[in-house]
C-alpha cells in the first residue's frame, strides 16, 4: 500500500486503473478487430483484379465454382492467412521484444533476427540444395534464432544491460557481418542469387495452406509463452531488481519470453522473408490505447499487427498494379518514417 | 637534457619527456605502417597471372617500355592497386572521423546508413536507369551527401546528439535496405549481378580514367578533414566541455560530418562500398598507438593496408575471385562482433 | 596572474529547454576574485543558470555578459580564453595519457598554424603541480580512481588559464574526503591566482564553508545572494529545501551548518516541524575539537 505513493506504478494492474482506461481498452480492441475484417476484405477483395462484393462471398463459401473472379478470391485466401498470422506474430513478437529488454526499439529486423534467417536460407540453397518454402523454414528459423541469441548476448555485456543503443549497434553490426556472408555466397553462385534475391524481400505472396500448417504449431507455441509471462513483463518493466523484489523469478521469464519471440519472429521471417519495422512500430501504436500493462497490449499487438500488414499487403499490391510491390518494402517506407518519430520524441538520455 | 633532473617543477620539462616518448612511438607506428603500405603495394604490383620482379615493376613505373609487363602492370595493375590505396585513405580517415566525433566505435559510416545512400541510389540507377560510368559516380556521391543530410536534419532537435544521429541512421538504413531489395527483385539478372557487385565493394573496374577524378577529389577533401579534425580532441570530451573550450559543437559537428561523407561518397562512387574497413580502421590504428595523438593519418594508412591486402587475398588465395569488399566483410566480421563485445564490456569510447 | 579582474553578469536571462522554461527573469552579478557557490533543491535551475553563464545555453530573454559585452557577441574561442567550464560528465577517451587530457586545455590558446610550444608544456606541468598529479602525468587516465580523475579535469581546466573557472557539481560520485580535497585545492586555486570560481554545489554545509559568496535559487528565481552567514537561515532552508531544519554555527569553521529536523529521532530540546518559527531552544553540542 505505501508503495504506490512513492513509485507512481507504470504498470497498473488489469481491473484497478480507473474506469476510462478499461472503456478506452475496449474501445481499442474492438476498433483493432474491426480493422482486421475490414483488412481481411480488402485482401479477398483487391489485387491486380478486383472483384466486387458477391465474388468474394461466392468465392469463399463455393470452392468449386469456376468463375475467374471467384477463382481470384479464392487463391487470395490463403495469402490472406498468412498476413494475419505473420502480422499478429510480428506484434506480439514485437510487443515481447521490447518488454523484455526494456527497449523501445527492440524489432526482429534491426536485432538482426533477419539476416540470421537470410544467411542461413542462402546456405540452405547453396549447401543443401533447397529450393522449397518447407525447406527455407527449417534454415530461417534456425539462423534466426541463433543470430537473436547472439545479438541480445553481446546487447547485453556490459554494467548497464541492454541498453537501445547498444542493442541496436549490436544488431545493425551483426547485420553487416551476416550480410557479408550472404554476398560471398551470392557472388560465387548466380543460381543462388536468382532464387534468394526473391525470397529477400518479404513477401506473402508465396505460402500455400501446407506451409501455414506446417508453421501453425510453432506460432500457436510462441503465443501461449508469450501470454504466460505477461504478468512476468509487467514486473521487468519497472526494473530487475524491483521485479526480483516483487517476487518474479527475472531469469526464467527472460527465458521463456525470448524463446516466445524467436518462435514468432523466427516463423514469421521463414514464411514471409524479412518484414521490417512491424514488430516495432506496432506495440507503440497499441500501447497509445492500451498503457503498458502486457495483459493488454500482447492481444491489441496481435490484432493491430495482423491488420496493419494485411493492409500494407493490400496496398502492395494495388500502388504499382499489374505488378505489385512486396509487403516488405511497403513497411519499410512506411515503418521508418514511424521509428524515426519514436527515436526524436524520445529523450537521448533514456537511450 | 639535463634541465630534466635538476628542473624545478613547472618548467614543463617532465611533461615534454613524456610527450616526446609519445611522440617517438607513435612516428614509429605510423613508419611502420607506410613501409607496410608500400610493401603490400609493390607486391599487389608484381603478382599476377603472371608475375614479374620488383626490378621490372620499377622499370615500368618509371616509364620504360617492358614487353607484356608494361601492360600487365602499367595498364591493368597500377591503377588497381592506386585506388585501392586512394579509396582505403578516404575509408579510414572518413571513418574515425565518424567514430571520434560520435564518441562511438560502433558508429562508422556503414553501419549508420551514410554508405546505404551511395548504394542504393546506384543499384537504382543501375537496374532502373541502365546507368554507367561517370554518371553513376555522381549519382552515388550526391545520394550518399543528400542521405547524410537527411540523418543530420532528422536528428536535430535544438542540437545533434550523437545517440540520436546513430539511431535514426540506422533506421533510414533499413529502410534503404529494402529499396536495395525491391530494385534487385525488378532487375534482370545480369543487372542485379553487376548490382551486387557494386553492393560489396571491387576493385574490378579501377582503370586510369576513373583514378584522375579520384585522386583529384581526395586531394581537396582529405586535407580539408585533417584541418578540421583539429577540433576533434576538444569534441572527444563531451558536447559540454568542447563548448567550454571555445569550440561549438553543432557547427564542427556539420562540418567536419560533411567533408567525411563526401570523402567516403566519392571513394564508394569509385569501388563501392568495401565492407568494414571505413568500419575497422581506426579501432585498428588505436590499438596499434593506443592514446598518443590524433588518429586520422593512421587510420588512413591502416584503410590502405586493409584494401590491399584484402584485394591480394582476394585476388589470389582463394578457390573463387572473390571482390575485396567480401574478403574484407568475412575477416571483419569476427574482429567487428569481438569488438563490439569488448566496446560493451568496458562501456569505453574510442 | 597580472591580468585584470574579469567580470561576469546575467541580466534578466530566461532559459529553457524545449517548452520548458526553468530560469525566469534572472539579474545576477557574481563577485568578481570570490568563490561562489550556487545552491538549491533539485530542479530549481542551478545547472541551467551554470550552463547558460557558459554560453551551453542560448538565453530566451536577457543577456549574458562578460566584462560588460554579451557573450553571444563575443567569438567562442576568445570567451574559452578567459572563462573555463567543467561540465558534469565530461567523456574520457579512452587510453589518453594524463598530460595530453590536460593539455587540451590549450586548445583556446592555439591557433590554426600555432603548433604545440615550450610554454604549453610549462602551463600544462604547473597544472598538474598545483593538483599534485605530476607523478600520474603519463598513466592513462582511465586506471586513475575517481577522486584522482576529477583532478585531471580540474589541471586541464586550469591549463586553459582562465580568470573565471565554472563547475558544475564538481563534488558529485566522490566520498567525503575527495570532496572536502577538491573544494580545498578550488579555494587555493582562487587565493593563489585569484581565479573567480563559480560553481554549482548539492552540499549546503560545504558551500556554507568554502564559498565567499553564496546564490540560492527556487524555482528558476533568485532567492538570495551574499555572505553564507547572512544567506543560510533556517528561513532560507525552508523556503529553497521545503525542510524544516536547525542552522548553528560549525564548530570547525564558523559558517552556518545546516541540521535537518525530520520527523524522527529530534530529541530533546528541538521544536516540532510544525510550530516552528518561535523561539528556538538551543541544540547541545559537543565542544569543538582543537584544531591542530
Amino acid at each position: 500500500m505505501t508503495l504506490t505513493a512513492t513509485t507512481g506504478t507504470p504498470a497498473s494492474p488489469l481491473g484497478v486503473g480507473p474506469a476510462s482506461l478499461r472503456r478506452r481498452r475496449v474501445l481499442g480492441l474492438a476498433v483493432c478487430v474491426l480493422g482486421v475484417l475490414l483488412a481481411v476484405v480488402a485482401s479477398l477483395a483487391f489485387g491486380s483484379r478486383v472483384v466486387g462484393w458477391s465474388d468474394v462471398v461466392a468465392g469463399v463459401l463455393h470452392p468449386e465454382t469456376s468463375d475467374i473472379a471467384q477463382a481470384a478470391v479464392r487463391s487470395r485466401v490463403a495469402r490472406t492467412v498468412l498476413g494475419l498470422l505473420v502480422g499478429a506474430a510480428l506484434g506480439v513478437g514485437g510487443a515481447v521484444l521490447q518488454g523484455l529488454t526494456r527497449n523501445p526499439l527492440a524489432d526482429p529486423a534491426l536485432l538482426g533476427i533477419s539476416s540470421g534467417a537470410s544467411l542461413a536460407v542462402v546456405l540452405g540453397i547453396m549447401l543443401l540444395g533447397m529450393s522449397t518454402l518447407t525447406q527455407y523454414v527449417w534454415m530461417a528459423f534456425a539462423g534466426a534464432a541463433l543470430a537473436s541469441v547472439l545479438v541480445y548476448a553481446i546487447g547485453s555485456l556490459g554494467r548497464e544491460g541492454a541498453t537501445p543503443l547498444k542493442l541496436a549497434l549490436a544488431g545493425a553490426a551483426t547485420t553487416a557481418a551476416l550480410g557479408s556472408g550472404v554476398s560471398m555466397v551470392l557472388l560465387s553462385r548466380t543460381d543462388v542469387l536468382d532464387t534468394f534475391r526473391f525470397w529477400q524481400v518479404g513477401s506473402l505472396g508465396r505460402a500455400s495452406f501446407a506451409e501455414i500448417g506446417q508453421v501453425l504449431p510453432f506460432l500457436a507455441v510462441g503465443a501461449v509463452l508469450a501470454v504466460g509471462c505477461a504478468r512476468g513483463m509487467d514486473a521487468i518493466a519497472l526494473g530487475d531488481d524491483v521485479a526480483v523484489g516483487l517476487g518474479q523469478r527475472v531469469g526464467a521469464i527472460r527465458a521463456v519470453g525470448g524463446a516466445a519471440a524467436v518462435l514468432l519472429c523466427g516463423t514469421a521471417v521463414a514464411v514471409a522473408g524479412p518484414i521490417g519495422f512491424v514488430g516495432l512500430v506496432i506495440p507503440h501504436l497499441a500501447r497509445t490505447f492500451t498503457g503498458p500493462s502486457h495483459r493488454w497490449l500482447l492481444p491489441a499487438s496481435a490484432a493491430l499487427g495482423a491488420a496493419l500488414l494485411l493492409a500494407a499487403d493490400v496496398v502492395g499490391r494495388v500502388v504499382a498494379r499489374p505488378q505489385e510491390v512486396e509487403v516488405g518494402i511497403v513497411t519499410a517506407v512506411l515503418g521508418a518514417p514511424v521509428f524515426i518519430a519514436i527515436i526524436r520524441r524520445h529523450k537521448v538520455a533514456t537511450l | 637534457m639535463t634541465a630534466v633532473l635538476d628542473a624545478a617543477p613547472g618548467t614543463g620539462a617532465v611533461v615534454a619527456r613524456g610527450r616526446r616518448a609519445r611522440a617517438r612511438r607513435r612516428r614509429a607506428v605510423l613508419l611502420v605502417l607506410v613501409l607496410a603500405v608500400v610493401v603490400v603495394a609493390v607486391v599487389a604490383l608484381c603478382v599476377g597471372e603472371r608475375t614479374y620482379a620488383p626490378t621490372q615493376v620499377l622499370r615500368v613505373l618509371l616509364g620504360e617500355q617492358v614487353p607484356g609487363a608494361s601492360f600487365n602492370v602499367g595498364v591493368l595493375r597500377a591503377p588497381r592497386v592506386l585506388t585501392g590505396v586512394l579509396v582505403g585513405l578516404a575509408f579510414g580517415m572518413g571513418g574515425v572521423v565518424f567514430q571520434t566525433m560520435l564518441r562511438n566505435p560502433l558508429a562508422s559510416p556503414d553501419i549508420i546508413g551514410v554508405s546505404a545512400g551511395s548504394s542504393a541510389a546506384a543499384v537504382v540507377a543501375i537496374t532502373m536507369f541502365g546507368l554507367s560510368g561517370a554518371a553513376l559516380s555522381l549519382v552515388a556521391v550526391v545520394a550518399g551527401l543528400g542521405v547524410a543530410g537527411a540523418i543530420y536534419a532528422l536528428s536535430w532537435r535544438s542540437g545533434v546528439q550523437g545517440a540520436r544521429l546513430v539511431l535514426i541512421g540506422i533506421a533510414v538504413g533499413a529502410m534503404l535496405d529494402s529499396v536495395i531489395g525491391y530494385a534487385m527483385t525488378r532487375a534482370g539478372i545480369y543487372d542485379a549481378n553487376e548490382a551486387l557487385r557494386w553492393l560489396t565493394g571491387s576493385l574490378n573496374s579501377a582503370f586510369w580514367l576513373g583514378v584522375g577524378p579520384l585522386a583529384a577529389a581526395l586531394a581537396l577533401l582529405l586535407p580539408a578533414l585533417l584541418l578540421l579534425a583539429r577540433r576533434l580532441p576538444a569534441l572527444q570530451l563531451g558536447d559540454d566541455a568542447a563548448a567550454g573550450l571555445g569550440v561549438s559543437p553543432d557547427r564542427s559537428r556539420l562540418a567536419l560530418l560533411l567533408v567525411a561523407v563526401a570523402a567516403i561518397a566519392v571513394a564508394t562512387a569509385a569501388t563501392g562500398p568495401i565492407a568494414f574497413v571505413a568500419f575497422l580502421s581506426g579501432p585498428i590504428a588505436h590499438r596499434l598507438l593506443r592514446g598518443t595523438g590524433t588518429l586520422l593519418v593512421p587510420a588512413a594508412l591502416v584503410g590502405a593496408l586493409l584494401v590491399l591486402t584484402a584485394d591480394l587475398v582476394g585476388q589470389h588465395l582463394l578457390v573463387h575471385r572473390f571482390p575485396v569488399g567480401v574478403v574484407t566483410g568475412v575477416l571483419g566480421a569476427p574482429y567487428l562482433l569481438w569488438l563490439l563485445a569488448r566496446t560493451n564490456r568496458s562501456g569505453g569510447s574510442l | 596572474m597580472t591580468d585584470p579582474v574579469h567580470t561576469l553578469a546575467v541580466e534578466g536571462i530566461t532559459v529553457g529547454y524545449d517548452d520548458r522554461v526553468v530560469v525566469h527573469d534572472m539579474t545576477l552579478e557574481i563577485a568578481p576574485g570570490a568563490v561562489t557557490a550556487i545552491v538549491g533543491a533539485n530542479g530549481c535551475g542551478k545547472s541551467t543558470l551554470l550552463r547558460a553563464m557558459a554560453r551551453l545555453l542560448r538565453a530566451r530573454t536577457g543577456r549574458v555578459l562578460l566584462d560588460g559585452t554579451p557573450i553571444d557577441a563575443m567569438p567562442s574561442r576568445e570567451v574559452a580564453t578567459v572563462l573555463g567550464l567543467l561540465p558534469q560528465a565530461p567523456v574520457c577517451p579512452e587510453g589518453i595519457a594524463v598530460a595530453d587530457l590536460v593539455g587540451r586545455g590549450r586548445y583556446p590558446h592555439q591557433g590554426w598554424f600555432r603548433r604545440w610550444t615550450a610554454q604549453d608544456d610549462a602551463v600544462v606541468e604547473q597544472a598538474l603541480v598545483a593538483t599534485d598529479i605530476l607523478d600520474l602525468a603519463d598513466r592513462p587516465v582511465d586506471e586513475l580512481s575517481g577522486g584522482q580523475r576529477q583532478r585531471v579535469w580540474i589541471a586541464m581546466a586550469l591549463a586553459q588559464q582562465t580568470d573565471v573557472l565554472l563547475l558544475d557539481e564538481p563534488t558529485t560520485f566522490l566520498d567525503v574526503a575527495h570532496q572536502v580535497d577538491v573544494l580545498d585545492l578550488l579555494v587555493d586555486l582562487n587565493r593563489d591566482r585569484g581565479t573567480t570560481i563559480v560553481m554549482v554545489l548539492h552540499d549546503l554545509n560545504l558551500a556554507a564553508r568554502y564559498a565567499d559568496q553564496l546564490v540560492a535559487l527556487t524555482d528558476g528565481r533568485l532567492y538570495a545572494q551574499g555572505d553564507p552567514s547572512d544567506v543560510v537561515t533556517e528561513q532560507m532552508v525552508r523556503d529553497v529545501f521545503g525542510m524544516a531544519a536547525r542552522v548553528v554555527p560549525d564548530p570547525v569553521s564558523g559558517t552556518p551548518l545546516v541540521l535537518p529536523m525530520g520527523r524522527h529521532r529530534t530529541g530533546r530540546g528541538a521544536q516540532r516541524t510544525d510550530d516552528a518559527g518561535a523561539t528556538v531552544p538551543p541544540v547541545e553540542l559537543p565542544a569543538a575539537q582543537p584544531v591542530p
